[in-house]
């Protein structure tokens, strides 16, 4: 990590530097609400949104639980249309190809279009070790590659930072002062990406999707840099995701769906290149020398995992951020790691299985759902925060105190008579704090729940003290069911009853 | 048929005449409750912060509870939710399982059994105020519990439902997150009531005691009046 970026030893740290930042967090709501709000609208537009994000797993599913079958696949089709194709184990065999490659093709200066597995390799970094100039050529990529930061966001890297501040780094660059208007700044960009286009020796891309039957590659973008990338240089360098993979252009019609609609609310993306190979002779442009690196990085850990292997299913669309409560308060950087927000929480502490080390990151999570209902492939990203959490309990790496205290919580909530015991044990401590009826007091463990908010006290007398008297009175005079009504639930009951006998039993309603 | 509240250790101990709205709504329709005393907690806290173990000493006395009931009802999506989860609590265990997966089957949040079971929309009250619905996370995202409380709100007479903004977000409770995450939690709640107060509101309703309790415990601490209620409360009331 470079200058400015936010740095802090644990997620809460990470998060507090965010929470005290107004320009961040009113950049974060600014641009994830207008995405969300995109989202809604092209979804409800679509009109069977439900039935293709299904069908979008589907084909996830399939792909990832035969994946061993499409990579094969695709790998000889790729390598018939002439490209070199290689595989990365680690992010270090991944830089190292890549570094050979550019010395081979005597590389000085290599353009990028945006790619989050380059973030993962953290490539720029090596490219210049060995004197190669690497530059992201997507605005938000050049935005924070000249911040000297991390993307903030999985779709819009530099959503952190407003226009003001945008227009200070690109004015340093320009060596003359810009205006803060989007039209400027992003004509400086581009001006000055045009001469970068056409100096680079390396074109260098990420990948959306895989297409094994023809052994091909496909971009999304909004800014056309991409296709410069991949057609004005003489060498191509694709980095790859091992997962990337769908089977056939058919199911890249359901993609070609889902991922833009769930990323910024776009019917489909401006640009959508399909690479099949480099250049031939009758092509006007294009590479004469293409390579694609695949890479595992851990992603081969989830193979096989029941509660992770869904991870692989992940189109990388930030629809998961952008509908993140938590996220919208503490930003990307917060989560430390090149992938933020709920994706970013399970994949970070998947990818390295060092589960201890990143283990408050899953913590960083109110439970609330909200990323699984917004992906578009269904990841149940709320329910492996909790695996994580549990996992990182099982090995031992729980906090001690934590400990101690769910070993109590087991012990009075394991018989009514000892939580009976407590409440009433409650009701007499209470006095010492109760004051007009709440608790104010910021002692022990209320300190960070009554730093904003004030606590109830324990009524007099429990649902459970009270039920004796209540049930006598209802009980006395109770009137009968009505008909229907009593119908409707012996109906149900039947039904219930012919399920597990079928056994189907457990999923019933809602 | 046996019909069983399943209160909540959060309702039980706290908010008593949330329990108490409700078996008096039910009892209206003839439906009489059963309390069966054995009951605690759901197991929902240590479940989620990963103490699975434990968790499954808590969910093994709401199991033993409703053994023989037909339909489980509780004031909240969140610990109805819990219940959805113990298929995968008791996954090794296959007597446990068959439990387990026989309660999911049979448990309903409040407003569910009283709109998918009973078939009611409108219990015939009358709530002249202006209101404002916070839908909470567990029970519209798990149990998909989203048009029911709206049915049930929309047919109260002189109520005058106000929309909340951004009311999907979460309230930022999330049980120990807002313990452990308190400074993400206290902006996540700051904001909730913050939204809350640009409706301008007389009451917020919702149906989950949780979220409710972190609400009001925001809303008294910056001394504002809005009068927080359950929904099975504001319904009690509408009709007594």
């Amino acid at each position: 990590m470079g200058t400015g970026a936010k740095t802090g030893a644990t997620v809460k740290a990470r998060a507090d530097l965010a929470l005290n930042d107004e320009f961040l967090r009113k950049a974060v709501r600014f641009t994830t609400e207008r995405l969300r709000n995109g989202k809604k609208k092209a979804t409800d537009e679509h009109g069977n949104w439900e039935e293709w994000r299904e069908r979008g797993r589907q084909i996830r599913l399939h792909t990832i639980a035969h994946l061993d079958y499409y990579l094969n696949l695709f790998v000889n089709n790729a390598r018939a249309n002439g490209v070199h194709v290689h595989f990365a184990n680690t992010a270090e065999e991944a830089v190292k190809l890549t570094l050979d490659i550019a010395e081979h093709a005597g590389a000085k200066s290599v353009v990028k279009s945006k790619s989050m597995v380059s973030e993962e390799l953290h490539l720029n970094h090596a490219l210049e070790s060995i004197g190669v100039e690497a530059v992201e050529t997507d605005l938000g990529e050049y935005i924070i590659q000249l911040a000297g930061e991390m993307p903030s966001h999985i779709v819009i890297p530099a959503i952190h930072k407003n226009r003001y501040q945008i227009a200070d780094l690109l004015s340093k660059e320009a060596g003359y002062t810009l205006p803060p208007d989007t039209t400027a700044l992003a004509g400086f960009v581009r001006k000055k990406m045009r001469e970068k286009f056409l100096e680079a020796e390396i074109g260098m891309t990420g990948c959306n999707f895989a297409i094994a039957e023809t052994g091909s590659m496909v971009l999304f973008e909004n800014e056309g840099n991409a296709r410069m990338v991949s057609t004005v240089p003489k060498t191509q360098i694709t980095l790859m995701g091992m997962e990337r993979i769908i089977p056939s252009w058919a199911d890249l019609e359901v993609m070609a769906t889902l991922l833009p609609r769930s990323a910024t609310g776009q019917k489909l993306t401006m640009y959508m290149s399909g690479i099949t190979g480099p250049r031939r002779a009758e092509d006007a442009d294009g590479p004469d020398e293409m390579h694609i690196i695949i890479i595992d990085n851990g992603r081969s850990l989830q193979l096989g995992d029941p509660e992770f292997q869904e991870l692989l299913n992940c189109i990388r669309c930030g629809a998961c951020l952008n509908a993140c409560p938590v996220y919208r308060h503490i930003g990307g950087h917060a989560y430390g790691s090149t992938y933020s927000g709920p994706i970013g929480a399970v994949l970070t502490p998947s990818l390295n299985k060092n589960i201890a080390e990143w283990d408050d990151i899953a913590n960083a999570s109110s439970l609330c759902g909200a990323c699984y209902e917004a992906c578009p492939v269904k990841i149940p990203l709320h329910d492996m925060l909790v695996y994580l959490r549990r996992r990182k309990v099982e090995s031992g790496n729980g906090s001690m105190m934590e400990s101690i205290g769910m070993q109590g919580f087991a012990a009075v909530m394991g018989s009514s008579a000892r939580l009976g015991g407590v409440l009433r044990l409650g009701k007499l401590g209470q006095k010492l704090v109760v004051r007009s009826g709440v608790i104010k007091t910021k002692l022990g463990p209320l300190k960070g729940w009554n730093t904003y908010r004030v606590t109830p006290s324990l009524p007099k007398e429990s649902f459970r003290d009270r039920w004796d008297t209540l049930d006598q009175e209802l009980k006395h005079g109770l009137k009968q069911m009505d008909p229907t009504m009593q119908n409707r639930m012996e109906e149900l009951v039947k039904k219930r009853e012919q399920e597990e006998k079928q056994g189907k039993g457990g999923h019933g309603h809602g | 048929m046996k019909v069983s509240l399943f209160i909540t250790c959060l309702s039980d101990a706290l908010f008593p005449r949330v329990g108490e709205a409700m078996v008096r709504l039910l009892a209206k329709y003839g439906v009489s409750l059963e309390f069966p005393t054995v009951q605690t907690c759901c197991g929902q806290p240590a479940f989620n912060s990963g103490y699975w173990k434990e968790a499954r000493d808590s969910a093994k006395t709401i199991l033993d509870a409703f053994e023989d009931s037909d339909f489980v009802i509780s004031p909240s999506g969140s610990c109805t939710g819990m219940i959805h989860h113990y298929p995968k609590l008791f996954e090794d265990d296959p007597i446990m399982l068959q439990r387990a997966n026989k309660l999911q089957s049979k448990s309903y949040e409040f407003t569910q059994f009283l709109v998918q079971v009973l078939g009611v929309t409108d219990v015939g009250a009358a709530f002249p105020h202006k209101v404002t619905y916070h839908p909470s996370c567990h029970g519209s995202r798990i149990l998909g519990v989203k048009d029911e409380p709206l049915a049930l709100i929309q047919q109260v007479k002189g109520l005058e439902l106000v929309p909340l903004p951004f009311a999907e977000d979460c309230c930022g409770f999330g049980g120990t997150f807002a313990v452990k995450m308190a400074d993400i939690s206290g902006a996540m709640v700051s904001e909730k009531v913050d939204h809350v107060l640009e409706t301008e509101a007389e009451v917020l309703v919702g149906l989950d005691m949780a979220c409710l309790l972190n609400i009001a415990g925001n809303l008294r601490y910056r001394n504002e009046p809005v009068r927080v209620m359950h929904l099975a409360e504001l319904l009690y009331e509408g009709v007594k």
